[in-house]
């Protein structure tokens, strides 16, 4: 039962990390009906950024306090990301807008490429690594055993409940969220009514890479390594989450998630942590076999 | 005779050609401002190839479309600003559009003619309060300074949001829907789906409401009770409106102003009793032979 609720806790942690990476995929998809292949790719750039930027904060500037500096390189990466995401958009996908369907497809293969090869380029192909930083464990007894719970798990955890809550005010309740629902359901009729649809998915391209740096921060918090490559196979995985939840949905984006990290951490805990990878794609193909429309996707059922 | 005395748009040798296809050839009319203009013709005549022309949805091969806030399209103003390159004019008055050469979206926002469309456009998975709310973003994004004030809660976002709000179930209650504001648009049925529309095009305050074929669809009950509403519309808010209509009973009924397409060329233009008697209309619609509609023609118009 220890056991059990402990892969529970690592589940949730890893879920958690993919969920807010899968929102970028989602909100993305569900505005410009777009696979924007180059989000993982963000998000280890994030994990890049908020790896300096802690460096620079406690080694270069002698920031003693961990949360300040912790709070610090959330704000500052958020910023910096979202940029990054803005001039992507803009650059990589705003042109090929209208195009024909695979156009801007191609484009974000390409720039995740880009983004790839570009941090191997300046950081160099080696591991970077962090000292572990709120390593600290809670002790949960359960039964005769105990699980434990580590700072930066909870951290993790609550991070990411706290955003799900803004984003989900966001959207559901402010203009801007609004403007973004409409953009998703009729492009056209959207902007005939006043709404700037360019800059609708500019911010929404802003707010995907804003979370992306969230779970940049927080991968780097939890694992203390990250190299250029780890833009793929986490982001492919929180694709894979957006998908099984149902692409477009945001509560199914965040559903997607923790599913497939409980999956992940579970198969590696009771059957072999080789094919974990294995275990996590083949949601992957079952669900596009079964469910192509997700667990909380709404069905396109075309009226004839 | 408002249309003649007292224009608000001012359609001018209009053309539009896809290839060899003449959709629109030389048409000119005018609407007037406070009219209930209708367009109607055969199938395939170019209506609503007019429509696209005016609300900018497609760039006319030729011809002008001249629309005027607050007085009427000038001859020697719009030729003006027609030889300058500007596509409208600023702090004028009249204050004069030319909408060949704006963009859907301005001519939506800057010029503020509104449209429906044949198939129904609303946002189906959105409440249908909020379908209405999203009629008046450019004022509550304004007001929000782009959503930072609506996060904070500031009063003068809250403020511009209790108005929308009281705006757009204002509507709700001219239309009749507002039992049903937070249910999703797409649940309604088709007359109200088409009645929330209306209310939608209206939320964004326009000068000019197009409707293409309101009454599509709709039964002779709820054909009579459109009728009534925009009747009520129009008396209420002044809005001019220019609509496409192939029930004859409705147009009949609310028209101040018929103007009839055939081929893309204007076959008949005037008041719906002028209209109805007109040979040339009743030969399009029910097809007689060329030669008795030159006889007919002849008769009527004498020596």
């Amino acid at each position: 039962m220890d056991y059990f609720v402990q892969q529970l806790i690592n589940g949730l942690t890893l879920g958690s990390i993919y969920g807010l990476i899968a929102i970028g995929y989602t909100m993305v998809y569900g505005i410009i009906g777009m696979v924007n292949f180059a989000h993982g790719d963000v998000f280890m750039l994030a994990a890049f950024i908020a790896l300096i930027l802690f460096l620079l904060l406690t080694q270069l500037l002698g920031i003693g306090s961990l949360g300040l500096a912790l709070l610090i390189v959330l704000v500052l990466g958020m910023a910096l990301t979202s940029l990054w995401g803005w001039v992507i958009e803009r650059l990589a996908y705003r042109p090929l807008r209208g195009s024909f369907r695979l156009a801007p497809m191609i484009s974000a293969i390409g720039m995740s490429i880009f983004l790839s090869n570009f941090v191997q380029v300046v950081q160099g192909p080696n591991n970077k690594t962090l000292e572990p930083i709120l390593s600290n464990v809670i002790n949960l007894p359960i039964g005769n055993g105990s699980a434990t719970l580590a700072e930066k798990q909870l951290l993790i955890m609550v991070v990411t409940a706290v955003l799900l809550g803004v984003l989900w005010y966001v959207v559901r309740h402010t203009p801007l969220g609004r403007a973004q629902r409409a953009c998703e359901q009729d492009r056209k009729m959207a902007s005939l009514l006043g709404v700037d649809v360019d800059r609708t998915i500019s911010i929404t391209f802003i707010m995907g890479a804003a979370l992306a740096s969230v779970a940049g921060l927080l991968w780097m918090t939890y694992y203390g390594v990250v190299s250029f490559s780890d833009g793929f196979v986490p982001g492919v995985k929180a694709f894979t989450a957006a998908v099984l939840g149902g692409i477009g949905s945001l509560p199914g984006a965040v559903l997607g998630g923790l599913l497939i990290g409980l999956i992940e951490t579970f198969w590696s805990a009771y059957f072999t942590i080789d094919y974990k990878d294995v275990a996590a794609f083949s949601i992957l193909a079952i669900v596009l076999i079964f469910l192509p429309s997700g667990l909380l996707g709404r069905p396109d059922v075309e009226k004839v | 005779m408002r249309w003649l005395s007292e224009p608000l748009l001012a359609v001018d040798h209009l053309s539009m050609r896809f290839g060899g296809l003449v959709a629109v050839n030389d048409l000119s009319f005018t609407v007037g401002r406070g009219d209930i203009t209708a367009l109607i013709g055969p199938n395939g005549a170019g209506k609503t190839t007019v429509f696209n022309c005016i609300t900018g949805f497609y760039k006319p091969t030729s011809g002008r479309l001249a629309l005027a806030h607050g007085g009427t399209p000038d001859e020697s103003a719009v030729a003006l600003l027609t030889r300058s390159d500007k596509r409208r004019t600023h702090g004028a008055s009249p204050e004069l559009f030319l909408l060949e050469r704006m963009a859907d979206h301005a001519i939506a926002a800057e010029a503020r003619v509104a449209r429906t469309f044949q198939n129904i456009r609303l946002f189906p998975g959105m409440t249908v309060l909020e379908n209405l709310i999203v009629a008046q973003h450019k004022t509550l994004m304004a007001a929000s300074d782009f959503s930072l004030g609506g996060l904070l809660g500031l009063a003068k976002h809250r403020a511009a949001e209790r108005k929308a709000l009281e705006l757009a179930k204002a509507w709700l209650e001219v239309v009749g829907l507002i039992d049903r504001a937070d249910d999703p648009a797409g649940d309604l049925p088709y007359g109200a789906q088409r009645r929330l529309e209306i209310a939608r095009a209206m939320c964004t305050n326009p000068v000019l409401l197009c409707l293409d074929e309101p009454a599509a669809g709709l039964n002779n009950r709820e054909s009579a009770e459109l009728t009534r509403l925009l009747r009520g519309i129009r008396q209420q808010t002044g809005v001019s409106i220019l609509l496409i209509e192939h029930d004859m009973s409705v147009v009949m009924d609310i028209s101040d102003h018929v103007i009839v397409i055939e081929y893309g060329v204007k076959i008949a233009d005037g008041t719906a009793n002028d209209v109805k008697c007109d040979p040339k209309v009743i030969a399009a619609y029910l097809g007689v032979d060329d030669e008795d509609v030159a006889r007919a023609t002849a008769g009527r118009a004498g020596p």
